[in-house]
């Protein structure tokens, strides 16, 4: 994509201008400029404007314009997603959510927060701490991402087996249509009339309406949380002792996995302890009243020896805990150390193909000839390939792309999805062509229609169009079923 | 093709073409749900059956015609079950009405690991919808972000965007140990026991207040709910009675639920204060559920739900015809709307069973 071209739209400016605050709209190249990607770095390009609104009436009045002037809105958080949701549109307004920053009320008895959608994942949780509570989803970008691109993307985090994801946690979203018009999802009541829209919003990436405001659930604290680090001598051997947690009727809080390239990745990095020798390791978190936790951890340490752990080590105290998660939550700064670049890819497979998947995955390694660390939450089968590529380097980012994008298509083969918590985006539009058969495809584009009729909010994302499904499987069938790597694939 | 699915498609399109509706029914135990069913009969039962169970995987694929009872007793082989609890209100109960009626049991408000309403545990469906089309949404792993998740939508749709044909559900470990404490408190005491004790680290796993008593379950490891027992305190309930008690509460079976004037469910904050209507409220889910029977009129209880924050649905008995939920903001019916034009634009499926004129 060139992403020198910008559509100007002077009139449709000069409207704006009118109904946001000063330095509320950007549109010189420079201020512009750090809004043309999200954390998919791939793809770039600038808006032809920037608005920063403050109040929902301002947030009102872009989209009622923006609509009259047939022109796209693309919403934006702290733009941490990795898949391209917010990737702007070259003649379209990026609509930035950033000032909405108000905790608006933490409510004690009733166990919610409302929020607006710019408050940062983490800062709901330091706000609720007080009150000995949390607000539990906890993806790897909690400091930095928004509670509103949580609400877009459906986040997840490393505790969601047993916490579950954002709309597992998230009451009531409050927005508006691409009609300008406000309109409410959920309630503070369990429950609301009519279909469950909830599901529909959250995790739309930004393409069915703008949100303002969110109420989430607060949960308490637990009083105490061990986790036990066990190693591996064979991967498929931590994919079975997964099973074999799973089928002992445990649900642990945390339940990562580890390759052995992973963790000699980070270990330099985050000092963790890890067992080097290990093909996998596996960090398996308990937490609840003391008595729970002690009860838990005899339990699973008989599952892990019981399924051939080689090494097994539970933490002391909080500081070993953490220290032990230190090194999965570093997962990706540490790939950035390693090489030029990364590119992290989020397919989710049924658990007990993971050891058919990394077995996989290490016969990609050759034939693309890059290498790919695996972090991934293995309690719910979501994996996280890290392929390490040179940026610089075209080949070497059309290799990890197609890298990448075989890595999906395995997960459907085996039954998965191609996204288990990042998006689809611009990322993965393709895939989804072989996910969904068109029928249901024409379903996702009618859902669409209901709350956007005119195709102007964040236009382009999620849903592929027929002609490129259609383009996409004469690539794959020219390429004897396979993503051909020398293709540029955005 | 399966023969059932091709028949129904056939079905959809006479229907759609001769401008007639079809009601999607199962076993029959809902029928009293929801807004006056209309339309020729569409009979769910043959299709029924389980796809996949894979324990490990803690997912089950069912066609939507099985009994839930079959379903039910298929998890507790294995030591698992649906964590929403849901109620049966009949033997024919099949899963397919249990999804599209959307009714969680009191195990819905619980601590933890569950959040416990049917929506929360969906993962997968197909759907032959008015367009006869046959779509599939979702899948059969945890997280699952890819397109929008209809298949949620479709838990309390009321057959609004079509027939379920085939649900996947997450289910959950059976509870190492249960038990339940019995407490005497009035209605604010029990409302302000009942917030308190979900502020805490606490295996709840259901509650019960009705004429000043409260019950509450407790669920999770030996330890925890021994530990919790002592901290709470009350009266242990002897198990096979609080069984008893939770099956009743679940079927509304109780004494509370036998009267004759209309039965109202009001979901609001669990932190509203009591309705203060006569007769007397039985409130679950630690405060978020409260029935009523009342023969007050539906604007006055709506109005007062609305006052607390929340909604109030004719659940038994009463005028049906006026309508059961309370009314949709212009904004939202007009999605409704057009949600029902994308996938039902002929109105072949329950119409105005969810909303009225749709």
């Amino acid at each position: 994509m060139d992403q020198s071209v910008v559509i100007e739209h002077p009139e449709l400016l000069a409207a704006l201008r009118r109904v946001l605050p000063a330095g509320a709209l950007l549109t010189m190249a420079e201020d512009t400029q750090p809004y043309e990607c999200d954390g998919l770095t791939l793809i770039r390009q600038r808006p032809m404007a920037v608005a920063l609104p403050v109040t929902e009436g301002q947030v009102a009045e872009v989209l009622h314009l923006c609509r009259a002037f047939g022109v796209p809105v693309v919403p934006r958080g702290a733009g941490t997603g990795l898949a391209g949701s917010a990737l702007p549109h070259a003649g379209g307004v990026l609509l930035s959510l950033a000032r909405f920053n108000r905790i608006l009320a933490v409510d004690g008895p009733a166990r919610t927060a409302t929020v607006q959608p710019g408050v940062r994942n983490l800062a709901i949780s330091e706000a609720a701490a007080p009150l000995g509570m949390y607000y539990a989803p906890d993806p790897s970008s909690q400091i930095a991402c928004t509670i509103g691109g949580n609400v877009a993307e459906n986040s997840g985090g490393v505790h969601c087996l047993k916490y579950g994801l954002t709309l597992h946690n998230v009451l009531r979203v409050r927005g508006y249509t691409m009609a300008g018009e406000a309109v409410e999802f959920g309630g503070l009541a369990l429950d609301a009339p009519g279909l469950d829209l909830l599901p529909l919003v959250i995790g739309s990436e930004g393409m069915l309406a703008v949100t303002t405001e969110v109420t989430v659930r607060l949960v308490p604290k637990p009083q105490l949380a061990r986790c036990i680090m066990a190693s591996f001598a064979d991967v498929a051997d931590a994919g079975d002792a997964v099973a074999a947690l799973i089928g002992a009727g445990i649900i642990p809080a945390g339940l990562e996995m580890m390759d052995q390239a992973a963790t000699r990745l980070v270990e330099p990095f985050a000092n963790a302890g890890y067992d080097l020798d290990a093909a996998a390791v596996l960090l398996c978190e308990s937490d609840g009243t003391p008595e729970e936790v002690d009860d838990e951890i005899l339990r699973m340490t008989d599952v892990l020896r019981g399924a051939r752990a080689t090494r097994i080590q539970v933490s002391r105290d909080e500081a070993e805990r953490l220290l032990f998660w230190a090194g999965r939550k570093n997962a990706f700064p540490a790939a950035g150390r390693a090489a030029p670049a990364y590119y992290c890819t989020d397919g989710t497979i049924p658990r007990k193909h993971i050891g058919t998947m990394l077995r996989s995955i290490q016969d990609m390694e050759r034939r693309y000839g890059l290498a790919c660390p695996n972090v991934f939450h293995a309690g719910d089968g979501n994996l996280h390939p890290l392929v390490l590529f040179d940026d610089a380097d075209p080949d070497s980012v059309a290799r990890a792309e197609a890298f990448g994008a075989e890595i999906l298509e395995e997960s459907v083969r085996l039954g998965g999805t191609v996204t288990g918590e990042h998006g689809v985006g611009m990322e993965k539009l393709n895939q989804m062509c072989s996910q969904f058969d068109e029928p249901s495809l024409a379903a996702f584009r009618g859902v669409k229609r209901a709350f956007d009729p005119d195709g102007l909010l964040n236009p382009g994302k999620v849903v592929p169009t027929l002609h490129r499904c259609a383009e996409y499987g004469r690539m794959r069938v020219k390429a004897g079923n396979l993503p051909f790597p020398e293709l540029p694939r955005f | 093709m399966d023969v059932f699915v091709a028949q129904c498609i056939d079905r959809v399109r006479e229907a759609a073409a001769r401008g007639s509706a079809l009601r999607i029914r199962g076993g029959g135990t809902k029928d009293f749900y929801g807004n006056l069913p209309v339309g020729e009969r569409l009979d769910t039962r043959p299709y029924a059956g389980i796809v996949s169970y894979d324990p490990s995987e803690l997912v089950v694929t069912v066609r939507a015609g099985t009994p839930l009872a079959e379903l039910e007793s298929l998890l507790a082989s294995q030591g698992q079950m649906l964590a929403f609890e849901p109620p049966h209100f009949g033997a024919g109960a099949t899963v397919g009405g249990c999804v599209a009626a959307g009714l969680a049991g009191p195990r819905r408000a619980s601590s933890g690991t569950t959040h416990g309403s049917v929506r929360d545990f969906l993962l997968g469906a197909s759907l032959l919808d008015g367009r006869a089309r046959v779509l599939r949404f979702g899948g059969t792993v945890m997280k699952n972000v890819a397109g929008y998740d209809v298949t949620r939508a479709l838990a309390a749709s009321m057959g609004f965007l079509g027939l379920i044909l085939e649900v996947s559900l997450k289910v959950l470990p059976r509870p190492r140990a249960e038990r339940t404490l019995r407490f005497e408190f009035d209605e604010f005491a029990a409302l302000a026991r009942l917030n308190a004790w979900a502020g805490e680290p606490l295996p709840l796993s259901a509650s019960c207040w009705e004429a000043g008593v409260l019950h509450l379950r407790l669920a999770g490891a030996m330890p925890a709910v021994d530990a919790a027992a002592r901290r709470l305190g009350g009266e242990a309930a002897d198990a096979q009675a609080a069984e008893g008690f939770w099956r009743a509460m679940r079927e509304q079976e109780s004494a509370f639920f036998s009267g004759g004037a209309p039965l109202w469910r009001f979901a609001l904050p669990s932190t509203a204060q009591p309705l203060g209507l006569e007769g007397g409220s039985c409130i679950e889910w630690g405060g978020a559920q409260r029935w009523q029977r009342t023969d007050l009129a539906a604007d006055v209880l709506r109005t007062r739900a609305a006052s607390l924050g929340g909604h109030a649905t004719l659940f038994r008995g009463g005028a049906r015809e006026s309508g059961v939920f309370t009314p949709l903001s212009p904004a939202l019916l007009a999605i409704h709307h057009r949600l029902k034009d994308e996938f039902d634009p002929a109105r072949v499926f329950n119409p105005g069973r969810l909303v009225p004129g749709l």
